[in-house]
């Protein structure tokens, strides 16, 4: 870090992106677009019950359209793992991982139960239309509602995920006696990812075994080891590449079921295979699971919060416990001496949940950020002033010290940005023409990890720097930060630098999740330029008449391609004179970031925000309209601030789309989906979003890792659905507990 | 008289970013999967294969159009433009520069099919003002989010042009 601050020239600029312009001329390959020789094209077909067996399979009529090749059913599946353990990748939560065309049960409704492989994408569409599926239909449920009563404390905990914290003072006395108490219960419904990219996987078949995959994936190295672990292949032999991903959002963190086709059908036929998911199939890949919310706030006269209760009860699947840390945050948002938190899972036959954009936090905040709301609203003070009177300044839940937290300069900065003191004081009691007029606020927060992630560093004797790492950019801006931070540790123009991601071969990386990359990945690009920078100190002081040769790794800059004193800038030696002198041609160093675990035992990190929404109701039509949205983040050292923003612009959508638009609606009596597809699903689109100011206030974090920076993925949208709802409250007077808030709930 | 199958070739000629294709096309190709798994044009996207999302937005004839609902064959001699028509050698349409400038993409998946869509938008002349934009871009859907800025890109080379037109009267 201290090389960076005497030598800032590309870190906390507006950078465009590098990759842009392979982008808007359309030259960005996606994991279904890579040609290869003779290829094949798959097509899953899916079940259309939700529970049950298989009881007969027609094929003949989808085997005799021209062209068809194999159709693969649990019948003539190849050949994979058996063990269940075999099944599961990075980031698998506990239970039985799904395994397609393991038999002839079906575990839920979309499942795939064929895949038709043809040589044309034509013919295998057409084939697969017209496979043909008997079934014995089960027992199921798909209501979170009616097996809620049935709920359960998860016997094995997901690694990553903490459990609720146990319960501190008396919440259940403090709420009795208190003189302002709410006790309410809200309810999210199902959420879908949605990446615009369909998931695609192109396997290219290179020889036995022997395969290279373009895969729709989060994380190169995860989908790469499932692979090799379920079809039994060298490591060596299999590489993942995911240079460019179409979104994801979470929903491409585990490997989804067209990986697994595309390689077993090349496998089997020894032929290159590419497998494509339609838009409907992507229903049944995992999904922000429905979750209801007890809770029950207390405080006194003063607006100080006196007791905290909040029981959050989760959808899952039958073969998998799905877990996230919903519960957890209410115990950590505000300073509260009585808190008593909960989160239980309840089976439905649906396809296991998936982590989505603030897994737990999207919904476990919204929920409690409303109900907050309401205490406000029952104590009769400003929900921005209370927020103040009950910050915290540990986890309370650990602790723990925390490393920063500039939440006070969101709210204020926030504030202004909105104008909250034109916020009316009674509800329903500002108009507009036909419209009702409300503002609302709500406080958002994400963890900071730091997780462990290598890199390496190449300087060639051209003054050019490669820096590379197994990350993924799935539109975060990974490939334009990993090329600013080489730029500045070492002082060369971000033209020089060329960053490599995107490919199982490179070191070692998590998947691109949790908002960890740019700390993490950042970081060990870092270390790696920074052992270059060391290296080539060695060498240069070496050298014969070294200007450096007394001067210690402090005296010296690395700027512009040269090592210079930095008290005599002029005595300096160019990167390509020292290379030449020791005989390099290039320079090759590593570099690891890793959470420090002495610190952990005292510290921890979290990014925070302030989120502060105008809403507009038409009165009689129960229309609303957003003209204006103002996230407050503090989130550390912010490397991009180009597309810091777009990352909470990004997020800020998605928590309007939770607020008013996104809902999965499942017809229970059939356990299927009904609107599994874009147009009947809806997610916020040009229309629906008007004006977003994001505002970074400044943060300096020396603590949450190397760079200082804490991640933006997520934060965008925790606290969003929640200001956007209390807008809507200080509007109508109306408080819908039932997400998303369409018009007919507002105007029941 | 046989049966028609929708394997029976049909000649068609389509120009395509100014070159002339003669095709011989199964009728039931659509006019997204000729160019991206025919062609090897992928930068016109599949994000929904319905008509719904609008990354795979081409311009037939001048016209913004869905290039999933589109059968190739039925659109003999028309002349087609795709994301990889827009920029001149190595200069880039003034809104490809644009969206780079005001960072109106983050995964890019959607991004051709937006900008397509934002040129054939600014050839109709209707919208003159933002609301307008934002209402005549709601075809094309953006899951990063990015609409307030792909909103801004428009309004930017919509502004220039005008002033640029009033320069030269």
């Amino acid at each position: 870090m201290e090389a960076l601050q005497s030598n800032i020239a590309h870190i906390g600029k507006p950078t465009s992106r590098v990759d842009g312009k392979l982008k808007v001329t359309g030259r960005a390959r996606y994991a279904a677009e890579y040609p290869a020789a003779d290829l094949l094209h798959g097509v899953i077909v899916s079940a259309t019950v939700p529970a049950g067996r298989i009881t007969k399979l027609e094929l003949d009529r989808a085997r005799a359209v021209p062209g068809v090749v194999q159709i693969f059913t649990h019948e003539n599946r190849g050949k994979a793992a058996w063990l269940d353990r075999k099944w599961r990748d990075e980031v698998a939560p506990p239970g039985h991982p799904f395994r397609p065309l393991h038999s002839d049960r079906i575990l839920f409704d979309g499942q795939p139960i064929a895949l038709v492989v043809a040589d044309s994408f034509e013919a295998a569409r057409d084939a697969a239309s017209l496979v043909r599926a008997e079934y014995d239909i089960d027992d199921f449920c798909t209501e979170l509602e009616v097996r809620r009563p049935e709920a359960y404390d998860p016997p094995e905990k997901r690694s990553g995920i903490p459990p609720p914290p146990e319960p501190r003072g008396d919440a259940e006395d403090a709420f009795d006696r208190a003189k302002h108490r709410i006790s309410s219960e809200y309810r999210i419904n199902a959420e879908h990812h949605n990446p615009m990219e369909l998931f695609g996987t192109t396997c290219v078949f290179e020889g036995p075994g022997q395969l290279t995959i373009y895969e729709k994936t989060q994380g190169s190295q995860n989908s790469q080891g499932y692979v090799t672990s379920v079809f039994g292949l060298r490591s060596k032999n299999v590489r993942v590449i995911n240079h460019y991903v179409g979104g994801a959002f979470g929903a491409a963190l585990r490997p989804q079921q067209q990986l697994f086709f595309a390689v077993m059908a090349s496998l089997e036929l020894k032929r290159s295979v590419r497998v494509t998911l339609t838009r409907s199939q992507m229903f049944y890949i995992g999904y922000r699971p429905d979750t209801y919310h007890a809770i029950a706030l207390a405080a006194d006269n003063k607006g100080r919060l006196t007791s905290i209760m909040h029981d959050a009860v989760a959808a899952t699947s039958h073969h998998e416990d799905y877990q996230e840390a919903v519960v957890n945050w209410s115990g950590m948002m505000y300073h509260c001496d009585n808190v008593k938190l909960s989160y239980a899972l309840a089976k439905l036959n649906t396809a296991t949940p998936c982590d989505m954009r603030a897994p737990g936090a999207s919904v476990g905040v919204n929920a409690f950020e409303c109900a907050i709301d309401e205490l406000c609203h029952d104590v009769g003070i400003d929900p921005l002033e209370f927020r103040r009177i009950n910050f915290a300044s540990i986890d309370e839940n650990t602790g723990k010290m925390l490393t920063s937290k500039a939440l006070l300069e969101c709210y204020q900065q926030g504030a202004a940005a909105i104008g909250w003191d034109r916020r009316p004081v009674k509800p329903r009691s500002l108009k507009d023409g036909r419209e009702l007029v409300g503002l609302g606020m709500a406080t958002g927060m994400w963890d900071a990890f730091l997780m462990k992630a290598a890199a390496e560093a190449k300087l060639t004797a051209d003054g050019r720097l490669e820096v590379s790492t197994a990350a993924s950019d799935i539109g975060t801006g990974t490939w334009t930060i990993l090329a600013q931070i080489g730029a500045d540790a070492l002082g060369l123009p971000l033209e020089a630098i060329t960053s490599r991601i995107g490919d199982s071969t490179l070191p070692a990386s998590p998947v691109e999740g949790g908002s960890w990359t740019a700390a993490s990945n950042g970081s060990a690009v870092m270390a790696a330029c920074e052992a270059i920078k060391a290296t080539l100190f060695k060498h240069a002081r070496a050298m014969t008449n070294s200007p450096v040769a007394q001067a210690e790794y402090d005296d010296v800059v690395f700027a512009g391609g040269r090592i210079a004193l930095k008290n005599d800038l002029a005595r300096s030696l160019s990167f390509a004179e020292v290379m030449h002198a020791a005989d390099l041609a290039e320079i090759t160093e590593t570099g690891k970031a890793a959470p420090s675990l002495l610190q952990m035992r005292k510290y921890i990190s979290y990014t925070h925000s302030a989120v502060f929404a105008e809403v507009r109701v038409d009165e009689d039509l129960g229309v609303v309209r957003i003209p204006r949205i103002v996230c407050a983040a503090a989130a550390g050292r912010i490397i991009n601030p180009k597309t810091a923003r777009s990352q909470i612009l990004g997020g800020v959508v998605m928590g309007i789309g939770m607020a008013l638009h996104e809902e999965a609606m499942t017809d229970h009596r059939l356990g299927k989906i009904m609107n599994h597809s874009l147009a009947e699903y809806h997610v916020p689109a040009h229309a629906d979003i008007a004006d977003i100011e994001v505002i970074f206030v400044d943060e300096t974090d020396e603590k949450v890792s190397p760079l200082g920076v804490k991640g933006l993925g997520e934060i965008g949208i925790v606290g969003t659905a929640a200001a956007v709802a209390n807008a809507i409250f200080n509007a109508t007077g109306r408080r819908v507990r039932d997400f998303p808030i369409t018009l007919d709930k507002l105007l029941a | 008289m046989p049966q028609p199958s929708p394997t029976t070739m049909v000649p068609i000629v389509l120009t395509i970013n100014g070159v002339r294709h003669e095709l011989s096309l199964a009728p039931w190709v659509t006019l997204l999967d000729l160019l991206r798994e025919r062609l090897g044009l992928t930068g016109t996207k599949k994000g929904c294969d319905q008509g719904q999302c609008g990354a795979c937005t081409v311009l037939i004839d001048g016209r913004r159009v869905n290039a999933c609902l589109v059968l190739a064959v039925a659109r003999d001699g028309a002349d087609i433009t795709t994301v990889e028509g827009l920029a001149t050698g190595d200069e880039l349409h003034p809104l490809q520069a644009a969206f780079i400038e005001h960072d109106a993409f983050q995964c890019g998946y959607c991004t051709p099919g937006q900008i397509c869509s934002g040129v054939g938008l600014m050839q109709e002349g209707h919208a003159h003002t933002r609301e307008e934009i934002r209402e005549q871009m709601s075809g094309n859907i953006c899951r990063c989010g990015a609409y307030t800025n792909i909103a801004d890109a428009i309004e930017d080379v919509i502004a220039r042009q005008s002033a640029s037109r009033e320069a030269a009267e």
